[in-house]
């Protein structure tokens, strides 16, 4: 569950999230969606705890994360623009590497079934300098499955992968949620994720133009209030 | 194995592997340090009476620099791909990453050390076997020293723009006291004094040794969040 209460966020006088609440409630998905510099990176990278807010309280599954962002760590799993990945070592170094950072189970067998879920296995003893943009990615996307977060922050996570990536991607979601984790995946474009969302946000100007129950807003419709509020920005 | 133990191996598993594939720290070290020696053979000639008094100064700026090639660059991989934000989100104890890194780096300056001494003894024609017992112990704690300030301030430089000329300029003047010391004791083991009298130079190097790694365990955490 996450529940975040009027966050503010600039960087010297630019303010890029502004008064701004999110409560996402544990088994939903929610989609931000927005043009690029919306907030939409720095919102999940606050989420993340990666960045401290301006201003603003939040708490996830009950932790408060501004006071004790440790503990929220342990509860949160990110794929962000960057993959996390050490070139100079294989697939399967990497998946090690990461989940005994995080303190989970590092045994062959687990990580190569991660690795074969998204079909990485024929290339588990390769150099990660070897793998195009869409592999590092699933590669990062194997890394979240492996863990035990609770909650995940997805930036931009269809941007990459074909269309058997986008497949598992969107069942793992669909699994996450029905096993009680909550999932905000932010995304640029229509094409990706909207289909997993619970609910669906635009953010524009640093707060929430919209945010509404997926099931209520059809593609078109979705579509002409997007442009209706961003003016038609991609 | 604790998990702090477990997460500090796996920080230096990942270093000394990407170290051995790739290579970038070695070769460039081992060329430098090649380079070193030619220089100093030149500069210093045939005089024995003048190497003697110069070789424990030329013996630390040899590892210093060599040092400042190697440790400036132990965080460059974090920054490829976002691997800091990846660290910075590992739950638990940070100064875990900062051991393990302070670790991998001790391992690399020790093996480019070696290789100098070896290539010292070489080209100077010194007797460096009689002199290994009291000549390691210094070493030891002089490289401990360096990896562990040079661990901390490539850290505190990493991500920023102009790291490669803050990285020496905040990197040396702390280093003062662990090369003053170094140096000295390094002087007394080459020339077969008795390490007793040089006892106060050790004690000086681990002091600081001790110091220096505190403040690294201490401020890690506070350095990598940003």
């Amino acid at each position: 569950m996450i529940s975040a209460s009027r966050l503010r966020k600039s960087f010297g006088r630019t303010v890029v999230l502004e008064d701004l609440s999110l409560d996402v409630a544990t088994g939903q998905c929610v989609a931000l969606l927005g043009p690029n510099g919306s907030g939409k990176t720095t919102l999940l990278r606050i989420l993340a705890t990666v960045l401290r807010p301006s201003g603003g309280t939040l708490s996830l599954d009950g932790v408060d994360a501004l006071k004790r962002p440790e503990a929220a760590r342990a509860i949160v799993g990110v794929v962000g623009h960057g993959s996390w990945v050490y070139e100079d070592l294989t697939a399967l170094e990497n998946l090690r590497f990461w989940t005994a950072m995080r303190g989970g189970s590092a045994s062959p067998t687990r990580l190569q079934a991660a690795l074969q879920q998204l079909d990485l296995d024929a290339v588990s003893h390769d150099r990660a300098r070897t793998f195009s943009a869409g592999m590092k990615r699933r590669l990062a996307l194997a890394r979240v499955a492996l863990s035990d977060a609770r909650i995940l922050l997805l930036d931009e996570p269809f941007t990459g992968l074909d269309r058997q990536g986008r497949k598992w991607l969107g069942e793992f979601l669909y699994q996450f949620k029905a096993g009680g984790g909550t999932v905000v995946l932010a995304t640029h474009s229509f094409l990706g994720g909207l289909d997993v969302a619970d609910r669906i946000a635009i953010l524009y100007g640093g707060r929430f133009a919209l945010d509404r129950p997926a099931a209520e807003l059809s593609w078109d419709a979705l579509r002409r209030l997007y442009d209706d509020i961003t003016g038609g920005s991609a | 194995m604790t998990d702090y133990a477990r997460r500090t191996w796996f920080v230096l598993w990942k270093d000394l592997l990407t170290e051995r594939r790739s290579k970038e720290n070695l070769n460039a070290l081992f060329f430098f340090s090649l380079l070193l020696l030619f220089l100093f053979q030149f500069a210093l000639g045939p005089d024995r009476r003048s190497l003697e008094a110069a070789l424990p100064g030329l013996l630390w700026l040899g590892f210093i620099l060599a040092g400042l090639l190697g440790l400036g660059r132990s965080f460059i991989a974090e920054r490829d791909n976002d691997c800091w934000e990846g660290l910075l989100l590992t739950p638990g104890d940070k100064s875990a990453i900062y051991l393990g890194k302070l670790v991998g780096n001790f391992i690399l300056m020790a093996v480019v050390e070696l290789v100098l001494l070896v290539l010292f003894g070489f080209f100077f024609g010194v007797a460096l076997w009689p002199v290994a017992a009291p000549l390691a112990l210094v070493l030891l704690l002089g490289t401990t020293g360096l990896a562990a300030v040079g661990t901390l301030f490539a850290a505190i430089t990493a991500q920023l723009r102009a790291r490669e000329l803050l990285f020496p300029v905040l990197l040396l003047p702390a280093q003062v006291p662990i090369l003053l010391a170094a140096v000295s004791a390094t002087d007394a083991a080459l020339n077969g004094t008795p390490l007793a009298e040089a006892a106060h130079w050790l004690k000086l190097l681990a002091g600081a040794d001790l110091v220096y790694i505190v403040i690294g365990l201490l401020t890690f955490e506070f350095i990598i969040e940003g």
